[in-house]
């Protein structure tokens, strides 16, 4: 079986503007999302009490909120959630209150007016943990993005690194805005997540300019755009198969994960998704502006000596 | 050009397998529910303990599947965890203080498996259920407790030393400030503290008569490392009255503690008993009268308690009490410098230094001892209904003989080595004041959550993986088939080497075990690829086998790389169960590599490689 049986190089370079057109609105969209929504961050970063509570039967939403009430927790947030048995307690962080009884005492109360509840998970973040969470995942962020263009740079050129990086902070930057204008719940796990679907994504640049390097010392005769075209083109097959096969291993977690792995799967289908599209769609059409020329790859190639025997 | 490897690379691909399977294969077992037995302080585990387990569980009609002693602690294992948990009642009721009483699971490795090390996988809180705590120290309490107890001493030293002072005060940016009636104190007083109190850095202001002394920052440094240790000391021996099969409390950063309590479902009554307090009491040991009479009796003699020592004998003290632990300010361990032995050196506050001073100008010669008091809560079932007790638990740490007056600092001499030396003075600045500790992070899993977490994590696994197969070999064939094995190769390489690190595996592990077998199969694409385009310019098979891999490594290993950077940074910053991510992440990519391109090449190398015609492949 096969899907793809190119004969001729596909002109992606001529609809470059287009494409990257495209994608500088998503990415504008996303940033407005960003600016006027905000990321719906979960209790790992704002701090706070996260509770999951189950009952044998299902549970009466509105006699959980007045029992809250009764306790003078009155800002807490009372939902169903899987299924109608299961409630989750979303208790935001108080100054007077040690927080760390706060959740024993809203079970107390729960337990004395339903006796058959279950504590199922309870999750507490204090302020200071939380604050520390939130800038160590930025941390992360920036740190990975630095590393993963110092690689490029060595590996290739500043113009592949520079496209490249530019190309995944716009797929980070469009997954946040996704969260950001869904209100999904972002979480550690969804910070997790898109950093490894960073470094992921990131290898579909690394496949087409290594193509491209290896189509500058074989296509001497052709234009710039046209090796640019050639590689993306004889490389397609492969990239859709392998993000396929990523993105069905994605579709199980997304299906059978359940809560705990629903926002992680969907952070990981929208990089993926985007992924594909920038990197091929929009890292390339910048390294083609960023006037990449045939001597800059060779003289990198000729730097790396005898070790690269590529043909 | 044929596609074959040496004999040796073969066998080594054979040999990486075969110790794959090895240690990936304790996971299969499963668990049993189990209940086990470890001894506190002063009692035993021995062939006689496992007898008397047995029997009691006997008289209760409980069956268990086995009891084992190995070491220090005695394992019950049982079918079904109902037995476990009647088990785990009856035992604690009939085996008393003298043990701790847990529920486990213990995993059923077979024992040539235990032999070689091979354990199954450690599952973190979020699999196997329990309770995590962060806890802080508040330092700048500890900090505080510090000035004021520079404060009194220096009050103390200048009134013993005759030399008249306006005020001694503790000022609201943590300096000890000192006012004179007139300059002329200043220089002995400066003399003074640089003699006795050499961890004030002391800076003098002539024009108003003031001394400040400050904590250096060396001292200060210490202070904080002590409040750290004495915390964790104190949370270990609550743990140990929680009955926790395998706790984990360790230090992390400059000022918190994890403590991690697997199987714990009562975390309010864990809560409870990890801020339970410990004080001491210093009294006079009683001479008098016979202390086996009154143990047999069980009564005490006017003006005496009875008490136990930490390996179970009994010992008469007198009613009064000298000095409590609130007055200790400080204890250490090191080495007498007359004799050389080891000894812990003790301070007291003044008001403990003025009441030791006249209990021990009455009492040289005789014997003080050193009564360690716990305040914990139990819960017991007693006939099938939940008991909460609150209790005293009063051990004598120590004993030893008055050599002399002594007031705000002494030494214990005496000792039996540097280890009890080192037990004694943490014991004595675990019943000390504390600095107090807040939690700041809470994590708390159900049982059925654990399970449910286990359940959603392998089923993501399995579908997936069953997707990838069924596609790869749809579109690739045989190169397909040979692609999966390969990834199944990965998988097991990856569990295996997460059973012989021991890592902890979290649900975002096993996530990201799922995502690591969806990237790594994009090797095998890109190789599958290069060979189908090879064999479309007119190559030979062989030739095309040979390029596709060749050609290929080169960008898998690119490939590799940036992911990899993201699974170390995260790893690096990333906090409890993101670090198991990253940690499979990173693993996952280093087990690919060999598998993908070693592994389907060894494949298609058997496969292919003697055929010395041929005429085309299946890709």
């Amino acid at each position: 079986m096969e899907f793809f049986k190119i004969k001729r190089d596909i002109p992606f370079m001529r609809y470059g503007r287009v494409t990257t057109t495209i994608s500088l609105v998503t990415f504008i969209l996303a940033v407005l999302a960003l600016g006027f929504k905000g990321l719906n961050l979960g209790v790992d970063f704002t701090g706070g009490t996260l509770m999951e509570t189950s009952y044998p039967q299902a549970a009466d939403i509105d006699a959980i909120r007045k029992v809250l009430e009764e306790e003078g927790i009155a800002e807490a947030s009372v939902q169903n959630f899987g299924t109608s048995k299961d409630v989750l307690i979303r208790l935001p962080l108080k100054a007077d209150v040690s927080s760390a009884k706060l959740s024993e005492r809203v079970f107390t109360a729960l337990k004395t007016h339903d006796s058959s509840v279950e504590l199922q998970r309870v999750e507490f973040v204090g302020p200071q943990v939380g604050r520390e969470l939130y800038e160590s995942g930025a941390l992360a962020l920036l740190l990975v993005a630095a590393g993963i263009m110092g690689y490029l740079a060595m590996r290739f050129e500043w113009r592949f690194a520079l496209a490249a990086i530019v190309a995944n902070m716009h797929d980070i930057v469009i997954i946040l805005g996704m969260f950001a204008f869904f209100q999904w719940e972002f979480t550690l796990t969804v910070l997790a997540g898109v950093l490894a679907v960073l470094g992921y994504s990131v290898n579909e640049s690394v496949v087409v300019f290594d193509r491209v390097r290896e189509n500058f010392r074989k296509m001497r005769q052709a234009s710039v755009a046209h090796v640019i075209d050639n590689a993306i083109t004889a490389t397609m097959s492969r990239t859709i198969i392998t993000h396929t096969m990523t993105q069905l291993m994605v579709l199980s977690m997304f299906v059978f994960g359940g809560e705990p792995l629903h926002n992680f799967a969907l952070a990981l289908t929208i990089g993926i998704v985007f992924g594909i599209y920038s990197s091929v769609l929009v890292a390339s059409p910048i390294v083609l502006w960023l006037g990449v020329s045939r001597q800059d790859l060779m003289s990198v190639a000729a730097r790396e000596g005898s070790a690269d025997h590529r043909p | 050009m044929l596609n074959r490897y040496p004999l040796w690379k073969n066998l080594l691909i054979l040999l990486v397998f075969l110790v794959g399977v090895l240690y990936s294969v304790p996971n299969l077992f499963g668990e049993d529910p189990s209940v086990q037995i470890s001894p506190l302080r002063a009692a035993k585990v021995d062939q006689s303990t496992a007898i008397t387990v047995e029997q009691k569980l006997k008289e209760s009609q409980l069956t268990p599947k086995s009891v084992e002693l190995s070491g220090q602690r005695i394992l019950v294992r049982f079918e079904g965890t109902e037995a476990q948990l009647k088990a785990a009642d009856v035992l604690r009721n009939v085996l008393g203080e003298g043990y701790t009483v847990a529920l486990n699971l213990a995993p059923v490795t077979p024992r040539w498996l235990t032999a070689i090390g091979a354990k199954p996988m450690y599952l973190g809180l979020d699999l196997r259920g329990g309770v995590h705590f962060l806890m802080q120290v508040d330092m700048d309490a500890a900090l505080k407790q510090a000035e004021e107890r520079y404060t009194e001493d220096l009050r103390t030293l200048l009134r013993a030393n005759k030399i008249r002072y306006k005020a001694v005060s503790r000022t609201s940016d943590g300096a000890i400030r000192v006012e004179f009636p007139e300059r002329g104190m200043l220089d002995p007083a400066k003399e003074l503290i640089g003699k006795e109190l050499r961890a004030l850095q002391v800076k003098v202001s002539e024009s108003e008569a003031l001394v400040e002394g400050r904590i250096g920052e060396n001292e200060r440094r210490e202070i904080r490392k002590n409040a750290l240790a004495q915390n964790i000391i104190t949370l270990r021996n609550r743990v140990n009255e929680l009955g926790v099969a395998e706790p984990v409390i360790q230090q992390q950063g400059d000022d918190r503690i994890v403590v991690q309590l697997p199987g714990v479902q009562d975390t309010a009554r864990a809560k409870e008993i990890l801020g339970a307090t410990a004080t001491l009491e210093f009294r006079l040991a009683d001479t008098e009268h016979d202390v086996q009479k009154a143990a047999q009796e069980g009564i005490s003699p006017v003006g005496t308690r009875l008490y136990k020592t930490r390996d179970g004998r009994p010992i008469l003290l007198k009613s009064k009490i000298i000095v409590t632990g609130d007055q200790i300010v400080d204890a250490s361990s090191g080495m007498d410098s007359n004799s050389g032995t080891p000894s812990v050196f003790v301070n007291l506050n003044a008001v403990g230094a003025k009441k030791m001073s006249e209990t021990t100008r009455e009492s040289i010669g005789k014997p003080m001892a050193v009564v360690f008091i716990e305040n914990k809560t139990e819960t017991r079932t007693v006939n099938g209904a939940k008991e909460t007790v609150r209790k005293k638990v009063e051990e004598v740490i120590n004993v030893a003989t008055i050599r002399d007056r002594f007031s705000n600092r002494f030494q214990i001499t005496g000792l039996q080595g540097t280890n009890e030396a080192r037990n004694l003075a943490l014991l004595l600045r675990a019943g000390a004041l504390v600095a107090p500790v807040d939690i700041v992070e809470e994590r708390t899993v159900g049982p059925s959550m654990g399970k449910e977490n286990i359940d959603i994590g392998r089923k993501s696994n399995i579908y997936g993986f069953i997707a990838i197969a069924l596609f790869m070999v749809m579109y690739y064939r045989v190169f397909g088939l040979f692609s999966i094995l390969a990834l199944a190769v990965n998988v097991l390489l990856l569990v295996a080497v997460l059973s012989m690190l021991q890592a902890t595996l979290t649900l975002p592990g096993m996530a990201g075990i799922a995502l690591t077998v969806g990237m790594a199969i994009d090797a095998n694409v890109l190789i599958n690829e290069r060979i189908r385009e090879e064999l479309r310019n007119g190559v030979t098979p062989h030739a095309a086998i040979h390029a596709g891999y060749d050609r290929a490594f080169a960008t898998i290993f690119d490939s590799n790389i940036t992911t990899l950077i993201a699974g170390v940074a995260l790893f690096m910053l990333g906090a409890g169960p993101i670090r198991g991510f990253a940690l499979v992440l990173c693993l996952g990519i280093l087990t690919s590599m060999f598998s993908a391109v070693l592994v389907s090449r060894a494949l298609v190398n058997l496969t292919y490689g003697r055929q010395r015609k041929l005429a085309g492949v299946a890709i």
